[in-house]
């Protein structure tokens, strides 16, 4: 991949969570300033998110048992916030080779760059279900904010619904914040948990946590549900949600009362940026999902352009802690600088064992794909703009629509101001099973400029 | 119903006065615009595209489900700005009709 000699004068970092610190960490040490741009207006990512200036709940009640890694970022970062180019609270909505275009607080300016870095996170992977347009319907990931940051509960009575290790962690976080946990129904059967076990082991501390999660729901007797399917979330579309529906996996139907559901199926990478530089992406079998293709330290198929973090392979906090240092350091290699191949070959290992734990998720707490070929005609896949299954099922029968792009066209589903990003990947397995042919076939939808949504009062002042 | 989102704790942070759709709220300081309105209302505006109501959806600025507006016009999302004494919000947007679905 990337080995034609680079110039260092402008390396970028984009993203302030866990692998972007530990990347614009070690460039330091090396004695690079990095620019560091990042679109939240506080550093730490989603996952090691601070809580807003006046709140006092301490690191233990914020984070659990990710409080001392928590507290380590955050302690990182303000060490070397002064010695850095940080630039908070500035999105970056494009790019052309050798320069980003920026928008911050209405205004726009251009960062020019010799090297990217992209550790631009994760958002929550989620399959529709008849009446998630409702309010009251939360992401996953959502709700974790809305507790984390906001010390808030995102309903009086709260369904967790869909799959993966968030489930059970954000539930047992709202149980301990005395939150009222409706159930926790889980998509994933107790067998495909047990086929995981080999894989798990490669990280028995983690594995150890999440079966103490679980207890912790059971002791707080918060029923807990294996192996449904998810039917419908019921309520009215004035007042917002009032159930959900699933059957159990016994086959037999069962409905809880509440008036919130945090949904989501583990997580989906952001790569608009990586896919505007003309990186090449991969398709996942494991996951079932595209994801960038880099080689095992970060590098891009674009020459001067990497990436680390769930960005590029969903693997979780602790390992894009150590993915920042390695594409740092690929960095430097590739700049003929001296390196610690000790401290790199550290990193290698560590994402090793946690890549074969991320294959053990992913066989554990599967994407539901046959979801999407089961949703009725009426569910609504693009919660944007109100577009059905229906439709988008039209495109293929009647326009013969059978790639991504095309019945995005066709149907708008993707083309929302959420960007298809959480409708994009349901709305391919719609297409795929309408047309007969295999996810991976129909394609994946291509990122455009602006990555997300500009205000028509944003600003040009020159850099 | 009264409030959708629920407070658990940091409850005694200073309070903040601000406008949403004319009527005067109270929330506190470092609220989300959006746990502002959420903590007092069911929703937080209208979808454009057919007659329900919406509440945001990711709370990380990246489904754009919870878009207010300033009186002035300029859109904010409810989740990632925190309420500033005064603030004016209307929860329609401005001069945008689309055609419903459904």
């Amino acid at each position: 991949m990337a080995t034609a000699r680079l110039s260092a004068n402008k390396v970028v970092i984009v993203g302030a969570g866990p692998a972007g610190i530990r990347c614009a960490e070690t460039l330091l040490a090396a004695g690079f300033k990095p620019i560091l741009i990042d679109e939240n207006r506080r550093d730490g990512g989603q996952i090691y998110r601070r809580q807003p200036e006046g709140f006092t709940r301490d690191y233990a009640t914020l984070y659990g048992t990710e409080a001392a890694k928590a507290r380590d970022l955050h302690q990182s970062f303000d060490r070397l916030r002064g010695s850095i180019d940080y630039r908070p609270d500035t999105l970056v909505w494009n790019l052309t080779p050798g320069q980003l275009c920026c928008v911050s607080q209405g205004k726009h300016t251009t960062v020019e760059y010799d090297a990217l870095i992209l550790c631009t996170g994760a958002t929550d992977r989620l399959m529709p279900i008849e009446g998630w347009q409702l309010a009251g319907t939360y992401s996953l990931g959502g709700a974790q904010i809305a507790l984390k940051s906001q010390a808030v509960s995102i309903g009086r009575s709260v369904v967790f619904m869909g799959s993966g290790p968030l489930l059970y962690l954000v539930a047992s976080q709202y149980v301990k914040a005395g939150a009222n946990v409706a159930a926790v129904l889980d998509t994933s059967p107790l067998s495909k948990r047990i086929l995981a076990m080999p894989k798990l082991l490669a990280r028995p501390g983690l594995l150890f946590t999440g079966m103490k999660l679980l207890a912790q729901l059971y002791q707080a007797k918060i029923p807990v549900h294996l192996g449904i399917k998810p039917q419908q979330v019921l309520g009215d579309e004035s007042t917002g949600v009032s159930g959900v529906r699933v059957s159990t996996a016994r086959g037999e139907t069962l409905t809880v009362n509440c008036d919130a559901v945090a949904l989501g199926y583990h997580l989906r990478p952001e790569t608009q940026l990586a896919d505007l530089a003309g990186c090449r992406l991969r398709f996942d079998e494991a996951s079932s999902q595209w994801l960038l293709a880099v080689d095992e330290d970060g590098r891009t198929s674009v020459n001067g352009v990497y990436a680390a973090g769930d960005g590029s392979k969903i693997r979780g906090a602790d390992a894009a802690e150590h993915a920042g240092r390695l594409v740092a350091m690929a960095l430097l290699e590739d700049l003929q600088q001296p390196l610690n191949a000790g401290l790199r070959d550290e990193q290698r290992h560590a994402l090793a064992v946690m890549d074969q734990f991320r294959l053990g998720l992913a066989q554990a707490f599967p994407w539901p794909a046959d979801q999407a070929k089961a949703l009725p005609d009426a569910a609504i896949v693009c919660r944007c703009e109100m577009i059905s299954a229906g439709e988008l099922r039209r495109t293929v029968s009647e326009k013969g629509a059978c790639e991504v792009n095309r019945a995005k066209a066709f149907s708008r589903v993707g083309m929302g101001r959420c960007q298809g990003r959480y409708c994009s990947q349901a709305g391919a397995e719609v297409i795929a099973a309408a047309a007969g042919v295999s996810v991976q076939q129909v394609g994946r939808q291509r990122g455009q400029a602006p990555v997300k949504p500009l205000s028509m009062l944003t600003e040009e002042v020159s850099p | 119903m009264n409030g959708r989102f629920v407070r658990l704790a940091e409850q005694g942070r200073p309070t903040v006065n601000l406008k949403v759709d004319g009527s005067s709220i109270e929330a506190l300081q470092g609220d989300t615009l959006m746990v502002a309105l959420l903590t007092q209302g069911s929703s937080l505006r209208q979808s454009e595209f057919d007659s329900g109501r919406r509440a945001g959806f990711c709370l990380m600025g990246a489904c754009q489900d919870c878009w207010v507006w300033t009186r002035s016009g300029e859109r904010l999302r409810a989740c990632s700005n925190e309420v500033r004494e005064g603030l004016d919000i209307v929860t329609t947007q401005p001069e945008a009709t689309w055609p419903l679905h459904g």
